[in-house]
């Protein structure tokens, strides 16, 4: 394969997508921190919600197309998808985790505890955990065809466990509020959103989507210019 | 061309011959699940009323820990002789493998419920041989090797093969292990069937949905 000095240049939407991610980030802290008024009964700590449920947005944004472009790949056999899977695993994992542990330091205050075994806490430690084995897998494997199609079949068998997680401990009742759609009447700590904390929460979802893509296309990129790399060190090697 | 069942049993009964002539692993898997038992006992203090309730809890931490050892021999024995590639090179519907490595796998884990239970039985004085428990343990493994047998599959390729099965399987059969769980120490605790069938019902979907998947992607597993 001949070099392809295009690949290296960074593509002008991206560049686009980096400032508007840098501006709507600055926009939503404001929001978050200024704008959004103290919620009555928590207090100042209810603000981590937005960016709490924005990065869990975020998370799961990231293993769907992950879990997509496995399926992709198995179809098509093009290595793009196997690239843009191992991107959005990477970016996922960090956000959910980021998702759980901004979750646990508003846990603290309004259920008294860092932790506890609710279905949503639990099924997303699951998927991290998930995750995490689909890394470990990849790195035994040497051969890149194989570890693409290996990868792609594990994320798709997660993909079908996952809800099952989900429903299986949801047997039990729940204790994470449902801020969106209904309540459930076991739920402790939620809270109607006013309109300011509406327009600071949708604002948080649309810049942790830009945030998101962004990071998912530079991991992307990064991962195909490693491709690269190796081809050329392989045809040096011949 | 051999019929689909014959391949499945052949692949079966090849499983089989292969441990009757070593009796390595069913014996490891066997003082393997004594030790965890034992060990259940010290670190949680055991007395007669914890042992009923957490029986089902310490039988199925038991099974899924005893369950990886034979897993994890099911296809790494396959791929050290360079044997896998003969299996599918049989022109037979590459799933018919599949199914008999997971019956395989499947008699394996019975066998070894079937030298536990009485064990457990004895050793804490819970009797669990109502019908209830035993369906449940039936169910659960069936559940368990489906995902198990379609893992070990991948993992006996990797490097780190042995210690990577476990890291792929346990976040995966998760809801085995709660449904199982839950459903037999309803039964044992004497709960109405009300309360059972919701755990029953998630176990026995999982049974159906991942036999499903792993006869759809088994193939992508062994394309070489």
């Amino acid at each position: 394969m001949k070099a392809n000095p295009m690949q290296a240049e960074k593509p002008r939407l991206l560049r686009v997508l980096e400032w508007l991610t840098v501006i709507s980030l600055a926009v939503a802290l404001y929001l978050t921190f200024f704008y959004a008024p103290r919620e009555a009964v928590m207090g100042e700590v209810q603000r981590v919600f937005y960016f709490h449920v924005a990065s869990g947005w975020l998370g799961m944004m990231a293993f769907i197309i992950a879990a997509v472009a496995g399926i992709a790949y198995l179809s098509r056999r093009d290595m793009r998808w196997d690239v843009l899977a191992v991107a959005c695993v990477e970016i996922g994992i960090i956000y959910a985790f980021i998702n759980t542990a901004s979750g646990s330091i508003w846990a603290r205050p309004a259920w008294n505890t860092w932790w506890t075994w609710d279905p949503r806490l639990v099924t997303s430690t699951i998927m991290i955990l998930v995750y995490i084995a689909y890394l470990m897998l990849r790195q035994g494997l040497e051969d890149p065809e194989q570890r693409a199609r290996f990868g792609a079949v594990y994320s798709l068998v997660a993909a079908v466990t996952v809800p099952l997680t989900y429903f299986s401990i949801r047997i039990w009742r729940t204790l994470h509020p449902v801020v969106i759609g209904s309540g459930s009447p076991t739920a402790e700590g939620g809270f109607d959103m006013t309109s300011r904390m509406l327009v600071a929460f949708l604002f948080a979802l649309l810049t942790f989507t830009f945030l998101g893509v962004t990071l998912i296309w530079q991991r992307y990129r990064l991962g195909q210019l490693n491709q690269h790399v190796e081809q050329l060190r392989a045809e040096v090697q011949d | 061309m051999p019929s689909y069942w014959s391949a499945v049993r052949a692949v079966l009964w090849k499983d089989l011959a292969v441990e009757w002539r070593s009796r390595q692993l069913l014996a490891a898997m066997l003082a393997f699940a004594v030790l965890v038992i034992l060990i259940f006992n010290f670190s949680l203090e055991l007395d007669a009323v914890a042992r009923r309730t957490v029986a089902a809890g310490v039988l199925w931490s038991t099974f899924a820990l005893a369950g990886t050892l034979g897993l994890n021999r099911s296809f790494v024995l396959e791929r050290e002789g360079g044997a896998l590639d003969g299996l599918l090179l049989a022109p037979v519907d590459r799933s018919a493998v599949f199914f008999g490595k997971l019956l395989a796998n499947l008699l394996f884990l019975l066998i070894l419920a079937i030298f536990t239970l009485p064990l457990y039985a004895l050793l804490y004085n819970v009797n669990v041989f109502i019908p209830g428990p035993l369906l449940v343990t039936g169910l659960g493994m069936l559940g368990y090797v489906a995902a198990g047998t379609l893992l070990a599959a991948m993992a006996s390729a990797a490097r780190t093969r042995d210690l990577l099965l476990p890291m792929l399987l346990f976040p995966l059969v998760i809801p085995v292990l709660i449904t199982a769980v839950r459903a037999s120490s309803g039964f044992l605790s004497g709960l109405e069937m009300q309360y059972i069938w919701p755990s029953l019902n998630v176990l026995i979907a999982y049974d159906l949905i991942m036999l499903a998947t792993a006869y759809m992607v088994f193939d992508f597993v062994v394309e070489e």
